[in-house]
């Protein structure tokens, strides 16, 4: 098969690397070759992140670049424009549809741009959620990236009992109920 | 017994070292390098700390090493430069039990002060470099790593990068093998570095490069894939994995040892490739023993000395490929101080009392851009003291009255500490600020002396930093709470007119530290709001203005600790307990 690309992108403090590491213990469950890149560090305070996930046969490169990616999750608004031309045509993006202000906005020097969803949505395939509301009524706001990642498994080849599998295995014991609760949230909105 | 899993490089590059036997490992935290220590922790069989900083530590493992036990040290490439002058030296000395310095370079600069290129100090110290290009072989060649210490008696450089240790990929672990530790004899010509001994070490030391470098050309982990002949690349670590993404039928001499170089593999690689082809990030350290041996190739002429490579990079210079798309002209995000960060605080007051800070190296240097704008200079781990000492030396105690000095509680423990020692000896009258947040905060909440625990957990006696200072004689040394901006404000204001030195240890915990979440949250009261914006001055994410001018307070973000509240002269914001 050909090799399939993923983004996971959004704001350092999101959760980001857990959702990395779900996703490569669901591919390596499969029998995939697979590579993830991730940030740590100074960019987790608050700055852009990306996490770039592949698989398929044999995997080189561990970076996704422009135009290869199948699916963008993103985490955040602007991190889904910023990162949206990462996709190929035929791409899917799933964005939880929240608003954190960069620093530049926050001071006055830049302005967040309006309609971003659907200026988007004349270009790819968008599924949009308000997963921060959707994560409160759940009585938990953390878990609003389990939510998002239920909605992008919709457009994934993997089986929800797959996904669930690894989720049980990867989140703190304790949390396990709450985080399936919302992947299951997500997955019935995908 | 074997296993695949799926493994950060640097947890890897511990599952590795734990494999060879490893007794003793010792490291500071620095990005892209700190996990190493973090897994390798997780095994009972080594025995793992954080040292204060990186030539303690690189010492506790040559020690180690002395004895006759595998040992192991890990750090960020500047980390490389505090420990260097052990590195120099134990290059003489070699390795009784396998010393390993695993060293993490950053190209692209995500979390570092410089882009230097750890092969080059590999090279003047005459130390051997390996390279891995993806977990596995992190993990294979630490364990290689051992065995080459011992067998040719060297410390042995693992180089890294940001890429290749924060990336996942599969990886092959095995079992642990305990590896009897070798005796430990006393022998001064070999251990004890005075001129007599470092003189008939030195002959060695060319020696063993020698045959190192001649064993190099058949070394399998320096491996020729060959392939269409039009094109040669040679091609280590990650830069390796690009040019097999964008030329999987290229011929490629994939280098695992770095330094030496195999003259003779290159040579007789380049002989039967057309057009030679070193793609190499940083510096230009392949290429220009290549050149220097009259080999025609081509290199930075190409590429560049700057960032991370990829397989763009490729495509746009070698077949003529622009990026397939162009990204939108959308706000920069910037890494900022998080919601609830003690260090805003402090910032707010120097700026209000428009104050200059020698900086230095952690999430406060966050304090140099917008809104704060209050950190002028950042060098390197602990400058900020010496640094400040230096300006006052050149131009005067008058010009550095406001100025003051800031450097984290971790920071002042790595290297600090020395800077504070002369400002107390060379009679200073600077005012140092040291920003105790109980944790190493950038690499991601690490311990160190002062915080009372060890690697492990352990809860141990913490080093008082208060005392410590009192112990300089230092007579002015004054603990303030971050939040308390009043009072921080009246101590900034007496401590810098003072003509004398004065530390002042501003305490507070990370906003990020597990347990140390405040009781509070804090909201709105729109009808109160007179769009003032004294709430907005220290730049909190979760302090936002509303197209009205009024305020809102983004409930998800906040971590209450106050300061907006506290700032607010109308009782617009209201501090509420959860």
């Amino acid at each position: 098969m050909e090799t399939k690309n993923i983004m996971i992108v959004g704001v350092g403090g999101q959760g980001t690397l857990l959702t990395s590491r779900i996703l490569g213990g669901l591919m390596a469950d499969a029998g995939y070759d697979v590579k993830i890149s991730e940030v740590h560090g100074m960019a987790q305070r608050g700055g852009s992140v990306v996490t770039y996930v592949r698989y398929g046969e044999h995997v080189a490169e561990p970076i996704v670049e422009e135009g290869q990616a199948d699916v963008l999750i993103a985490f955040e608004r602007l991190e889904a424009k910023r990162y949206a031309h990462f996709l190929k045509k035929d791409g899917v993006l799933i964005v939880n549809d929240e608003r954190i202000d960069p620093m530049p906005v926050v001071t006055g020097a830049a302005v967040y741009p309006e309609g971003i969803l659907e200026e988007l949505k004349g270009q790819v395939t968008v599924y949009a959620i308000d997963a921060m509301a959707e994560a409160k009524a759940l009585g938990n706001q953390r878990v609003f990236n389990l939510i998002v990642l239920g909605m992008a498994a919709r457009h994934m080849d993997f089986d929800k009992e797959q996904w669930i599998r690894v989720i049980e295995r990867t989140v703190p014991p304790k949390t396990i109920e709450i985080n399936t609760r919302a992947f299951e949230v997500g997955y019935q909105r995908g | 017994m074997s296993e695949t899993k799926i493994m950060l490089g640097n947890a890897a590059i511990a599952r590795g070292a734990w494999e060879a036997g490893v007794k003793v490992s010792a490291a500071y935290p620095g990005t892209p390098s700190t996990e190493i220590s973090e897994n390798i922790v997780k095994y009972p069989e080594v025995y793992a700390e954080w040292s204060p900083n990186e030539k303690v530590a690189a010492e506790v493992a040559i020690g180690a090493s002395i004895t006759g036990s595998r040992a192991m040290v890990s750090m960020k490439h500047v980390g490389l430069n505090v420990a260097s002058d052990p590195l120099y030296s134990v290059s003489y000395i070699g390795a009784n039990g396998g010393l390993l310095f695993c060293v993490a370079d950053d190209p692209g600069l995500y979390s570092s002060q410089n882009e230097q290129d750890t092969r080059l100090i590999g090279r003047s110290a005459h130390v051997p470099v390996l390279e891995p290009s993806d977990s596995q072989e992190a993990h294979d060649f630490t364990k290689l790593a051992f065995d080459l210490s011992e067998q040719y008696d060297t410390p042995v450089i693992l180089r890294t990068t940001t890429r290749l240790g924060h990336s996942q990929g599969k990886v092959v672990v095995e079992d642990r093998t305990e590896v009897e530790d070798k005796p430990y004899e006393r022998n001064m010509g070999k251990n004890v570095m005075m001129p007599g001994s470092a003189k008939g070490r030195h002959v060695y030391v060319e020696e063993r490069e020698k045959r190192m470098a001649e064993d190099a050309n058949t070394m399998p982990i320096n491996r020729v894939e060959m392939g269409d002949t039009e094109i040669g690349f040679i091609a280590s670590g990650i830069a390796y994995q690009y040019v097999k993404e964008v030329f999987p039928n290229a011929s490629v001499l994939k280098l695992g040892l770095v330094y030496p170089l195999p003259e003779k593999l290159i040579r007789d690689f380049a002989s039967k490739v057309k057009r030679l082809i070193i793609f190499e990030e940083l510096e230009p350290f392949v290429e220009t023993y290549v050149r220097s041996w009259g080999i025609p190739c081509e290199g930075k002429e190409l590429f560049t000395l700057q960032g991370e490579y990829s397989a763009n990079l490729l495509r746009e210079r070698l077949l003529q490929q622009p990026p397939a798309a162009k990204g939108a002209q959308v706000p920069g995000r910037p890494p900022i101080l998080c919601p609830g960060c003690p260090h805003r605080s402090t910032f707010y007051v120097l700026k209000k009392l428009k104050i200059h800070a020698s900086g230095d190296i952690g999430c406060y240097t966050l304090g140099a851009v917008d809104p704060l704008n209050v950190v002028d200079t950042t060098v390197c781990m602990g400058a900020s003291i010496s640094m400040l000492h230096g300006m006052e030396k050149a131009k005067g105690k008058d010009f550095i009255r406001n100025w003051v000095a800031v450097i984290g509680d971790s920071t002042f423990m790595h290297t600090g500490i020395n800077s504070l020692e002369n400002l107390a000896y060379n009679r200073s009258t600077a005012t140092v600020m040291i920003l105790d947040n109980s944790t190493t905060g950038m690499t991601g909440h690490q311990d160190h002396a002062a915080t009372g625990k060890t690697l492990d957990g352990t809860e141990v006696p913490a080093i008082s930093i208060y005392k410590l200072c009192k112990a300089m004689n230092i007579e002015h040394v004054v603990e303030v709470d971050a939040f308390d901006i009043d009072t921080l404000e009246k101590v900034v204001k007496e401590e810098t007119a003072r003509e004398e030195l004065s530390v002042i240890i501003v305490c507070a915990p990370c906003a990020l530290l597990k347990g140390q979440k405040f009781p509070y949250k804090v909201h709105a009261l729109p009808e109160k709001c007179k769009k003032c914006g004294m709430c907005l001055k220290p730049g909190c994410p979760a302090v936002k203005k509303k197209a009205d001018g009024t305020i809102e307070i983004d409930d998800t973000l906040c971590n209450g600790c106050g300061l907006c509240a506290n700032l607010c002269h109308f009782g617009a914001l209201e501090k509420y307990e959860i």
